[in-house]
């Protein structure tokens, strides 16, 4: 659903199955990383920290998905260095807002 | 002068006619609705009002005939049917008819003036019990509640020093701000170090917005949702309404927080407070910009409002505005003449008269051509009659829907636009748009939509045809071309290219001639129609899904910018709009001819040398130049001697001896008085390929 939102919004993406695997295709250069913070091998906090120790991603926009009942998860996120969040579930045009308003 | 009041009182009663049209195109959509009855009822009511006080009599009396009928349903004494508002059009066709005809001695017309009212009579009763002479004044217009109520913020966005490194771009915030409503920004910069101590990854500024919007203070809120725990952020409501209270200096520092009340009281007394406290080193220079952007900011929503009240719009024939804008052209003229005299005579006292002159020129260039600018709302909203006849006739249901009513571009560019439009809105109704049942056993909804639209895109505007019938039959247009000997049987060509077949003159592929379309005439006068603004056309298309038509149109036609080149002792402009890129071509790198291609980055385009298409004399430079333009025949060069530069080109027209030299578009008059033709890039282009 995100990736088809997305597309049909006029962006190009990357689709990653974990923390790792993103991280890995990070070789190509994004303008944009939107990440679960529940994920196998690697979850989106790590995945956040191990973004913004790499140079040339210090000021890469990040998203965060989140849920309701998660606020500790969401502060953890933010501490790591995300950019922003959406609280799922969310609506398409939530999401290409949120993208717009980071990305521009 | 009684001649130019008739006059006035034709155009007036014009638009009053488009008013009811539009009214009575909406009540038949909402039949119930107290406010599109009251427009009717106005409109009819001024047609007839003005029409006796300017000796139209014979429009008086019918259009009283009308308020009456109208009186009456406004009254509830007689309900509102289908068959009214149809008389009620019929009517109004009959009055625009009687405009021309003023004398009304023309038997016919009297004859259609009978019918129409003996019609009304029957739909529309006069009820017994309704008041005998009904010529009351039309009720006032319902003003404030349509308009949205709007509240002034200041807002400050504070953001920590370390804001950029959770990727954070201040700047998307601050536009997204901007786009809620009017906005005055200001960035201190107080807090920006030595560049020695200058830590790039770390943001010094913080910003202090003025802001006019419908939205609340959540929406405001919301932009700077993600970085509540890295900045700063206060948001405070100053006024209400259209037209914020003005204050004083002083009054808004005490307010904001700035500056104590006690300090305030013992400096304003005296003028220029802004000063005085500054000098007093109570508050900074920067927060009194601040403030001061406050209080203008202010003032302009004032303005605004206070003009919006007076409605103080002014009627000026449209030969005072060409006159006018003739007299600006020949001013930027004689502007460059000073610009480059000034340069050349090394006095500086000239030279920064000459500055100042083509400041005021620039500034009084705008100004002139954007009095000629009017919303294209007005013109979109005469198709809904169009769309609603045609429809009517070819059997079909169809809805017109605008987008960007408010774009606004040179009142000549429209006038010539109502033409291609027609044939595209006929095009997208004959040929688009399927019959009811066929909609319907698609899965369609019954009614089909036709959609125009219109927005700016840089010194363009876009406008846009749509509709969501059937598509266009690829398969369908090649045959035909085929059949018509305008492609061989084994041409290979994309979509785009089959589309454009279309545009051929004589072109159609509907099996049979209707009332409507079919004839063949259509494409290929939008096409004509387009060539004359200068505009290109794109055609896309999906099977089943509907067509969309976009023209790419100049805002304006009668000065261009443009690109100066010579070749040889010639001059020449190039619209800039058109221009891609420049670049420089070695001499005997590139094989003589007519048909060269030569590579543009990477990609292999087709170029034309003007020495050779205007056969100037003479050997060019050893090094060319080359301007890549994007033209409707795709990308394509063209080999110059020189570049020298940008200007603003005031488009003269060339006599009846050059109508057939196609590839010029005028000329213009250059600083030193010397003449340059203005060059068309899309017939230059045409002629390379052909």
């Amino acid at each position: 659903m995100v990736g088809f939102t997305l597309r049909s919004g006029g962006y190009e993406v990357i689709e990653a199955f974990d923390g790792a695997d993103a991280l890995k295709r990070l070789a190509a250069p994004v303008h944009m990383v939107l990440t679960d913070l529940n994920m196998p091998n690697m979850d989106g906090i790590q995945l956040i920290q191990a973004i913004r120790a790499l140079p040339q991603y210090r000021y890469l926009p990040i998203v965060m998905l989140t849920t309701e009942s998660h606020e500790g998860r969401k502060q953890a996120g933010k501490a790591a260095g995300a950019t922003g969040w959406i609280v799922k579930p969310f609506r398409p045009e939530q999401l290409l807002g949120v993208v717009k308003k980071v990305l521009g | 002068m009684k001649d130019n009041h008739r006059e006035a009182y034709i155009e007036e009663a014009s638009e009053l006619l488009c008013e009811l049209e539009a009214a009575l195109l909406a009540l038949e959509k909402d039949p119930g609705n107290q406010d599109l009855i009251g427009r009717v009822f106005r409109a009819l009511h001024t047609v007839k009002g003005s029409g006796a006080m300017f000796g139209f009599d014979t429009i008086a009396s019918f259009a009283h005939a009308l308020e009456t009928a109208f009186d009456n349903i406004r009254a509830g004494h007689v309900r509102i049917t289908a068959e009214l508002i149809g008389i009620t059009l019929d009517a109004r066709d009959h009055i625009q008819e009687l405009l021309r005809a003023p004398d009304g001695t023309n038997g016919e017309l009297k004859r259609v003036s009978e019918q129409i009212l003996n019609r009304l009579r029957r739909a529309a009763p006069i009820p017994a019990n309704a008041p005998p002479q009904p010529c009351v004044e039309p009720a006032p217009p319902a003003t404030s509640s349509s308009r949205q109520e709007t509240r002034t913020y200041r807002i400050r966005f504070d953001p920590q020093p370390g804001i950029f490194l959770n990727g954070t771009n201040p700047i998307l915030l601050l536009q997204e701000l901007a786009q809620l409503g009017d906005c005055s920004l200001i960035a201190h910069m107080d807090r920006i170090p030595r560049l020695s101590e200058f830590q790039p990854d770390q943001c010094y500024t913080h910003w202090d917005a003025v802001l006019t919007t419908p939205a609340d203070e959540n929406a405001i809120r919301d932009v700077f949702i993600f970085v509540e725990d890295r900045a700063r952020i206060a948001v405070q409501q100053i006024a209400d309404g259209a037209a914020p209270e003005r204050r004083r200096l002083g009054e808004i520092l005490v307010d904001r927080g700035e500056l104590s009340s006690e300090s305030a009281e013992k400096c304003l007394q005296k003028p220029l407070a802004g000063q005085i406290l500054v000098e007093a080193s109570l508050v900074t220079q920067d927060r009194v910009d601040t403030a001061l952007l406050e209080q203008h900011h202010v003032d302009a929503i004032r303005e605004r409002s206070v003009k919006a009240d007076a409605a103080s719009t002014l009627r000026v024939p449209a030969a005072k505005l060409d006159a006018l804008v003739n007299v600006v052209g020949e001013l930027v003229t004689v502007q460059a003449r000073l610009s480059s005299y000034a340069l050349a005579s090394n006095d500086t006292e000239i030279g920064f008269i000459a500055e100042e002159i083509e400041r005021l020129t620039e500034h009084l260039r705008e100004s002139a051509m954007s009095i000629r600018m009017l919303p294209i709302g007005d013109t979109f909203s005469r198709f809904r009659r169009l769309v609603r006849d045609l429809s009517a006739e070819l059997g079909k249901e169809a809805e017109l829907v605008t987008e960007g009513n408010e774009t606004e571009l040179d009142k000549t560019v429209i006038e010539q636009l109502r033409d291609p439009l027609v044939h595209l809105i006929r095009n997208a109704l004959d040929h688009g748009i399927e019959t009811p049942q066929h909609r319907a056993a698609l899965g369609k909804p019954p009614a089909g939509k036709v959609r125009l639209s219109a927005r700016h895109s840089g010194a363009f505007v876009v406008i846009e045809v749509g509709d969501d019938g059937a598509g266009m039959n690829r398969d369908a247009i090649r045959a035909r071309a085929v059949e018509r000997g305008i492609i061989p049987r084994d041409a290979v060509l994309g979509d785009q290219e089959i589309f454009a077949l279309t545009l051929a003159p004589g072109f159609s592929t509907a099996p049979e001639v209707t009332a409507v379309s079919g004839r063949g005439v259509g494409m290929d006068v939008v096409q004509r129609g387009l060539d004359a603004l200068r505009g290109t056309l794109k055609i896309a298309s999906t099977p089943g899904q509907g067509t969309a038509i976009t023209l790419k149109i100049p805002l304006t036609l009668a000065i261009i910018e443009g690109l100066l080149v010579d070749v040889g002792d010639r001059s020449f402009v190039l619209p800039l709009a058109n221009i891609s890129g420049c670049m420089e071509m070695e001499s005997g790198r590139q094989a003589e001819g007519r048909n060269s291609l030569m590579e543009v980055r990477g990609a292999l385009v087709p170029y034309l040398r003007l020495r050779e298409r205007f056969a100037i004399p003479g050997e060019p430079p050893p090094i060319q130049q080359v301007i890549v333009a994007e033209t409707s025949q795709g990308k394509h060069a063209f080999v110059v001697d020189r570049i020298l530069g940008n200007l603003h080109a005031v488009i003269k027209k060339l006599g009846q001896l050059y109508r057939h030299v196609e590839e010029v578009s005028g000329a213009t008059i250059l600083g030193d008085g010397t003449i340059a033709l203005v060059l068309d890039v899309d017939k230059l282009a045409r002629r390379v390929l052909r």
